[in-house]
């Protein structure tokens, strides 16, 4: 079972062929820097963002100390993740709400980025806050853009101000004194999609916020963007200062690279994802998700985390000291089961793996959870001499077993056969000697 | 425009030297990555770059210049699709990516070809999907087929080819829902779709054709994948090409995929479509 997949793979790739542990140094870093780079460009975060990231990281990285339960590559991987997560912003940032109601929220970004969409999201979000909110149509220039607005709205029950194809600031200043009108406290100002070096339509949105004094400017992104994002979000927020950015489409399998790259260069706090089609699907945005997401490594580094806790080092040493001497035994195989449930049972731990998720029905049917309880019985069936010495287990012993453990010779042998396998396996990994937590892990087979 | 300006400016000074260094290359790196044409790409036409360079031993910044066009307009070689009519044009897509105002520009395309064109409006799904098909469609004074919002779309597109047939029409062509592509049973809506149009109309050339975002980046390459394991695809409509967006991504795809691109859109205006050309995308990338 591939453990790591996509750069955690590559990199451990790369850390397979070094032996000794200590302080990762600048040669490693290099080398494991390259596969960032890679892994970040491919994730579609813009060319100079990547650049100066790898060179920020890289400084910090060499002469870092090797966790004792980490792998070098873990160790890499962890630094990475953490700069980037640091780099995103650190923690959700909420929606600002104005003093004085009502809040007004205004959108801007390129056609097609999804801005009439998320207006009904956050309107419908909003509402089920115990918000009244208003969303207004704004958009003179796409056909049928304001009846899509309506459509929207009438679904989730929010009104909908529109004033046909109305100079845009006259609409929205009717729609606030409408909303003063009817005591509702949130304005939302879905605006036309535009190019960011369309002058006369930028014009148009700095006029808007201009009169309008907005609470939030917030700036739509499809989360597919590619190189381009920088360009967007530069313009966007040197005409208009915005307050936050909305990545949308999420739901893909896009890496979302974006994020990094707007909020490095604009450095505006990205505030919701959203992440399907149906108008519920809204997400605050969670930059150490994200950071997974970009560098295509699923939930690993919670799975570390978790292995962390798990298993205490002085376990994790004697482990590969049995590795080493291949004279491991069915008590040890029990206590590694036992680690497993602690990281939240097998499961979880599969649908942590990064790429996992889908393949999770037909793994389930290689390693069933109930599998591994009647593997447990068995080897409680045994007596102490047979656990640290399985080669003793004869045809007798096997049908003893058996009839202790309520199950047939044959799951008897089955088990027996698997553990054999398991430690041929680690044999291979001997000459590894950096087995760690990503020995154990695949052990666990 | 765009942050970096334009390359062989930049590069000039490089050439002044006797030797192209490493900062050179990471230059023309940094030109091609940007314009969204992925590593491997990249990395792949620096290399050819350096052979031609070395092996007619080129020096001058013109020169350079040449050698590095040929390779960017040779990689994007494909066979051109040619039309045959009656035609019926199946337009797919992801959300957002300009497949109305395509269909659209399109629509007048065929037109001023003095083909009579007829509209479907199969995007059942997104609201007032089929308003915005229909606004175009009276501006342009082409006829169209549709029924409600949630009407089963391959119903719609029956009812387009009967119409079609009947009028003896020269290019029917069906919008569809935007679909992100890894949502399956959307996916199997458009096989339904293909299978009905050509079982009403086997007479008929049938294309899809997948409307991809100049802004997008590696996903398109996921995008196009995704959609012809469930139906052919068989060219692109590269949109938004009048940002400053270049579009490289088209580069994996046409080699990877052997995928063609068919047409390229630049506006909002439906004037602004027009027939590939490979070197006017590659200037823009070079630009």
């Amino acid at each position: 079972m591939a453990l790591f997949q996509g750069l955690g793979e590559r990199l451990n790739h790369i850390f397979s062929k070094l032996t000794k542990r200590g302080k990762l140094t600048e040669l490693e870093i290099k080398e494991a820097m390259r596969e960032v780079r890679v892994a970040l460009l491919e994730a579609d975060v813009n060319f100079t963002v990547v650049k100066k990231f790898i060179a920020s990281v890289s400084e910090k990285a060499v002469g870092e100390e090797i966790l004792k339960s980490l792998t070098p590559a873990q160790q890499v991987i962890k630094i990475v993740r953490d700069e980037l997560t640091s780099l995103m912003g650190g923690e959700n940032v909420k929606l600002e709400v104005a003093s004085k109601p009502p809040t007004i929220i205004m959108m801007c970004g390129l056609q097609g980025s999804g801005k009439t969409t998320f207006s009904g999201k956050l309107a419908l979000s909003l509402k089920k806050q115990g918000k009244k909110p208003l969303l207004v149509a704004c958009d003179v220039y796409r056909p049928a853009a304001i009846e899509q607005l309506k459509v929207l709205g009438k679904s989730i029950q929010v009104d909908v101000f529109e004033r046909g194809l109305d100079n845009p600031i006259k609409t929205s200043k009717e729609a606030i004194k409408y909303a003063e009108k009817f005591m509702l406290d949130t304005v939302i100002i879905d605006t036309a999609g535009r190019l960011q070096i369309d002058e006369k339509l930028m014009d148009e949105l700095k006029q808007l916020k201009k009169e309008l004094n907005p609470t939030e400017i917030l700036l739509v992104i499809d989360s597919m963007i590619g190189q381009e994002a920088v360009n967007v979000s530069t313009a966007f927020n040197d005409a208009l200062d915005v307050t936050g950015v909305v990545l949308t489409k999420l739901d893909g399998d896009t890496r979302g690279g974006v994020a990094l790259s707007v909020r490095s260069v604009i450095g505006k706090p990205i505030k919701f994802c959203s992440v399907g089609e149906k108008l519920t699907d809204l997400e605050p945005f969670y930059p150490d998700r994200m950071a997974s997401r970009i560098l295509g490594m699923g939930d690993i580094l919670t799975l570390i985390d978790k292995a962390q806790e798990a298993v205490d080092e002085a376990q994790v040493k004697e482990m590969e000291k049995k590795f080493r001497e291949n004279s491991f035994t069915f008590n040890d195989y029990i206590s590694q089961m036992d680690n497993l449930n602690k990281m939240g049972g097998l499961k979880s731990v599969i649908s942590m793996l990064p790429g996992m998720s889908g393949k999770l029905q037909q793994l389930e049917n290689a390693m069933d959870e109930k599998l591994m309880i009647k593997n447990k019985a068995i080897i409680q069936s045994m007596t102490e001499k047979e656990r640290e010495n399985p080669d003793i287990i004869n045809g007798s012993r096997r049908m003893r077993i058996a009839k202790g453990a309520g199950v047939q010779v044959s799951d008897v042998n089955q088990l027996i056969r698997q553990f054999n396998q398991s430690k041929e396996m680690m044999k291979q990994l001997k000459n590894n000697k950096r087995g760690g937590i990503s020995a154990l892990m695949k052990m666990m087979k | 425009m765009g942050i970096f300006g334009n390359f062989f400016k930049r590069i000039k000074y490089f050439f002044t030297k006797n030797e192209l260094d490493d900062n050179f290359y990471d230059e023309l790196e940094q030109t091609l990555i940007s314009s969204d044409m992925g590593v491997n790409t990249s990395e792949e036409i620096i290399e050819q770059f350096k052979q031609e360079l070395k092996s007619r031993m080129i020096k001058d910044v013109n020169g350079a210049q040449k050698v590095l066009r040929e390779i960017l307009i040779d990689k994007l070689k494909f066979e051109e699709v040619k039309f045959n009519y009656p035609l019926i044009i199946t337009v797919v897509g992801v959300n957002g990516v300009g497949k109305t105002t395509s269909i659209a520009k399109m629509a007048n395309y065929f037109n001023k070809q003095k083909k009579s064109v007829m509209l479907v409006a199969g995007d059942t799904f997104r609201a007032a999907a089929t308003e915005q098909l229909d606004q175009w469609a009276n501006r342009l004074k082409v006829k169209i087929v549709k029924q409600g919002e949630g009407a089963d779309s391959a119903s719609v597109v029956f009812d387009g080819i009967t119409s079609m047939k009947a009028k003896k029409i020269d290019v029917l062509i069906v919008d569809t829902a935007g679909r992100l592509h890894t949502k399956s049973n959307l996916m199997k809506e458009l096989e339904k779709i293909n299978n009905i149009s050509k079982r009403e109309y086997p007479e008929a050339m049938h294309i899809n054709l997948i409307v991809l975002d100049a802004s997008i980046g590696q996903n398109s390459l996921a995008q196009v994948q995704a959609f012809k394991e469930s139906v052919n695809i068989d060219g692109i409509i590269l949109t938004k090409l009048d940002g400053t967006a270049k579009g490289g991504v088209a580069y994996p795809i046409v080699k990877e995929l052997n995928v063609p691109i068919v047409f390229t859109g630049f506006g909002e205006t439906v004037n602004d479509l027009s027939k590939f050309n490979v070197e006017e995308f590659v200037d823009k990338i070079l630009m």
